[in-house]
C-alpha cells in the first residue's frame, strides 16, 4: 500500500521553511515503513538533542534557520551536558560547544527543557490509547507498555519531524491490530524470593529481550504489580538487549488484564518457559569483568533515578561515607526536589556525584581509566557501558552497589534465583 | 562476474563499490559504531574491531537504540558511512539518517534490501552497489 498525503500535508511539503523540510522527513519515513497516511500525535519526546557529532547541531540549527517550532507538547531526553553543574562532563571543546549549541536549538524550537530519559516520572504520561512520538528506547517501551499510549520507537530527527507537523506514520504500534502478544515469557517457575529481590526486573528484561526480540511478549505468572521502577527497569533492559517496543504483563499493564486479553484471543506462536538457570545466566552476561579485585566506580540511573529510588540510596549509604564515587544520573525534576530538602548536599558529602539532565554512558563523566571496572545495577547500564566508556561493568543489586562502593571492591550478596 | 543479485531500494543513494562486511548477527549502532570512524565497538559483537566506512555492508538485522539514525548521519557528514547498505528488512530508525543526510544536500550511500540467506555468496569479496540495486562482485 503505497502512502496517500492529504492535500495540505503535500502543500507543507512542498514550501522551503521548516516545516517543509520536517514533513518531508516524516513522509519518507512513513513511505520506508509502509505506511498508508499520516495520523495526528498528542505529544512528542525528543531524544534527538544528545550530540553525537556536529550533524546532529547542524540539522536541529537548520530548523530553527527555517523558523520551525513544535506543535504538540515536546519533552526533551537527556543532553550530552550537565546544565545544572552538578557533575562535570568532560567533553572538550569544541565538541561542548557543540553540544551546548545543539541544547540550544532544541529550546528554540520550543521542546520543554525536561532533559531526562524518564518523562513518563516527570509529569509527561500520555493517556492511554492516545498517539503520540516518543525517541528514547526506554522511554519508548514505558510509553506503550505501562501507560498504554501508542508510539513507535522513533528515532533521531524523526521525534522533531513529528514534533513540528503533529504528525505521524500510521504503522506499527499505533494500530491496535499490531499490539497484541504473540510470545509468551512465562516466569510461574521462578521463586518468589526472587521475583521480589530488586535485581529480578532488570535481569528478566534483559533475558526478555533477548528472546522475543522485535516481538511483542507477554509476561505470565507475576502475582502482584512490581512497581512502577521495576517496570521501567525491566523495559530498560529489555529494549537495550532487543529492539522491544512494547511487552505486557499479564493483570499488571493497561493492556493485559489477563493473558488471554494480551493476546488477542489467540494461541502464542512461541512459549518461553523461564528457568532459574536461565535467570542465573542472563544475570552472569550482564558482567564483563570476571570476578574482579577492585571497583572504580558505581553508576545508577539508567532509566534516571525516581525521587523513591534515591530514599532507597539514602537508606542504603546510612550515613556512611563512600570509598568510590557512585554516579547518581537523575533528571532536574528530582534534583529540584532533593535540593528542596537538603538532600542532595547529604548525598554529596557522603560521596555521591549527582548528574543531572544526561548520563554516565552518553558523554565522558566518569575517570579516564585503562581497565576500570563499573558497577551498576540497571541492566541498561551494563549492556552500554563497555562500548561507550570502555570501563569492564559488574553487575548487582543496588544494596551491592552501595556495599560495594563503601569498601571499594566489589560484595556480591547471594544471587541465587 | 560471479554474482550479480537485483535487490530493492529501500533509500535512493550513491552506488558504491567496497570489500563486503558480513555482519554475523544484529547491532545497534548507537553503541556499538563509533560515529567518529565508523569501527565496531561493541564488545559483545562478533565483528567488533572492524569498521564499516567504505565497505559495502550487510546487516542480518537491528537492535536496541532509536539513536542510531544520529550514528548513520555523523558517518555520512564525516565521510566514513559505509559504500553501502544491504539489509535484511528495513530498519527505518537506522535509514532515517540517511534520509536527513539527504536533506542537508549531502552525499549518501544507497540502501538495498535483500534476504540476509543470500549474504553468504558476498563473503570476502569486493562487492558493487549500483544506484539501481545492482549487486555485484
Amino acid at each position: 500500500m503505497s502512502l496517500a498525503l492529504t492535500a495540505e500535508e503535500r502543500a507543507i511539503a512542498a514550501g522551503s521553511d521548516g516545516a517543509a523540510m520536517a514533513m518531508r522527513i516524516v513522509a519518507e519515513s512513513a513511505r520506508l515503513l509502509g505506511a498508508p497516511r499520516l495520523i495526528p500525535i498528542a505529544s512528542a519526546h525528543i531524544d534527538g538533542a544528545l550530540y553525537h557529532g556536529d550533524s546532529g547541531t547542524l540539522f536541529a540549527e537548520r530548523l530553527v534557520e527555517l523558523g520551525a517550532t513544535v506543535a504538540v507538547r515536546a519533552t526533551l531526553n537527556v543532553g550530552a551536558l550537565d546544565l545544572l553543574g552538578c557533575s562535570h562532563v568532560r567533553l572538550a571543546e569544541p565538541k561542548r560547544e557543540m553540544a551546548r549549541r545543539m541544547m540550544d536549538a532544541y529550546r528554540h524550537l520550543g521542546c520543554e527543557t525536561s532533559w531526562t530519559c524518564a518523562p513518563y516520572q516527570a509529569g509527561h504520561r500520555p493517556a492511554q490509547g492516545s498517539d503520540v512520538a516518543w525517541g528514547e528506547s526506554n522511554a519508548v517501551v514505558f510509553c506503550n507498555s505501562v501507560l498504554g499510549a501508542r508510539t513507535n520507537r522513533y528515532g533521531d530527527f524523526l521525534d522533531i519531524a513529528c514534533a513540528i507537523v503533529a504528525r505521524a506514520p500510521d504503522y506499527g504500534l499505533h494500530r491496535a491490530e499490531n499490539r497484541r502478544a504473540t510470545i509468551v515469557f512465562d516466569v510461574s517457575g521462578l521463586s518468589q524470593a526472587f521475583m521480589q529481590s530488586e535485581t529480578a526486573w532488570p535481569v528478566l528484561g534483559s533475558l526478555f529481550g533477548r528472546s522475543v526480540g522485535n516481538g511483542i511478549g507477554v509476561i505470565q505468572g507475576v502475582k502482584e504489580h512490581p512497581g512502577e521502577d521495576a517496570l521501567k527497569a525491566f523495559g530498560a533492559a529489555a529494549a537495550s538487549s532487543g529492539a522491544v517496543g512494547l511487552f505486557h504483563i499479564a493483570g499488571v499493564t493497561p493492556e493485559a488484564a489477563n493473558l488471554e486479553a494480551a493476546l488477542g484471543g489467540r494461541s502464542p506462536e512461541e512459549s518461553i518457559i523461564v528457568t532459574p538457570a536461565m535467570a542465573n545466566d542472563a544475570r552472569g552476561r550482564l558482567s564483563t569483568a570476571d570476578r574482579p579485585d577492585h571497583i572504580d566506580a558505581v553508576a545508577i540511573g539508567s532509566p534516571h533515578l525516581s525521587l523513591a529510588e534515591f530514599a532507597a540510596l539514602e537508606r542504603g549509604i546510612a550515613g556512611r561515607h563512600l570509598s568510590v564515587p557512585l554516579y547518581a544520573c537523575t533528571g532536574r525534576h528530582v534534583v529540584a526536589e532533593l535540593d528542596r530538602d537538603g538532600r542532595r548536599k547529604a548525598l554529596e558529602s557522603a560521596g555521591v556525584v549527582i548528574v543531572a539532565d544526561t548520563c554516565v554512558v552518553v558523554t565522558p563523566i566518569l575517570s579516564e581509566l585503562v581497565g576500570g571496572v563499573l558497577m551498576t545495577n540497571s541492566g541498561k547500564f551494563a549492556h552500554y557501558a563497555p562500548g561507550n566508556t570502555g570501563y569492564d561493568v559488574i553487575y548487582g543489586s543496588l544494596t551491592d552497589c552501595v556495599e560495594s562502593a563503601v569498601a571499594g571492591r566489589p560484595v556480591i550478596a547471594d544471587a541465587d534465583t | 562476474m560471479r554474482c550479480d543479485h537485483r535487490a530493492q531500494v529501500l533509500v535512493a543513494g550513491s552506488g558504491g563499490r567496497g570489500p563486503a562486511l558480513i555482519l554475523t548477527e544484529p547491532i545497534s549502532f548507537w553503541g556499538g559504531v563509533d560515529p567518529s570512524n565508523g569501527n565496531i565497538v561493541d564488545v559483545r559483537h562478533p565483528q567488533c574491531g572492524l569498521s564499516v566506512a567504505g565497505r559495502v555492508l550487510f546487516l542480518p538485522g537491528t537492535i536496541g537504540s532509536s539513536s542510531a539514525s544520529a550514528v548513520l548521519l555523523e558517518l555520512a557528514h564525516n565521510g566514513n558511512a559505509p559504500a553501502a547498505l544491504v539489509l535484511h528488512e528495513p530498519d527505518a530508525i537506522l535509514l532515517l539518517g540517511l534520509i536527513v543526510a539527504r536533506e542537508m544536500g549531502w552525499e549518501t550511500p544507497v540502501a538495498l534490501k535483500l534476504d540476509r540467506a543470500l549474504f553468504p555468496a558476498f563473503a570476502d569479496t569486493l562487492v558493487k552497489a549500483s544506484r539501481d540495486g545492482r549487486l555485484t562482485w
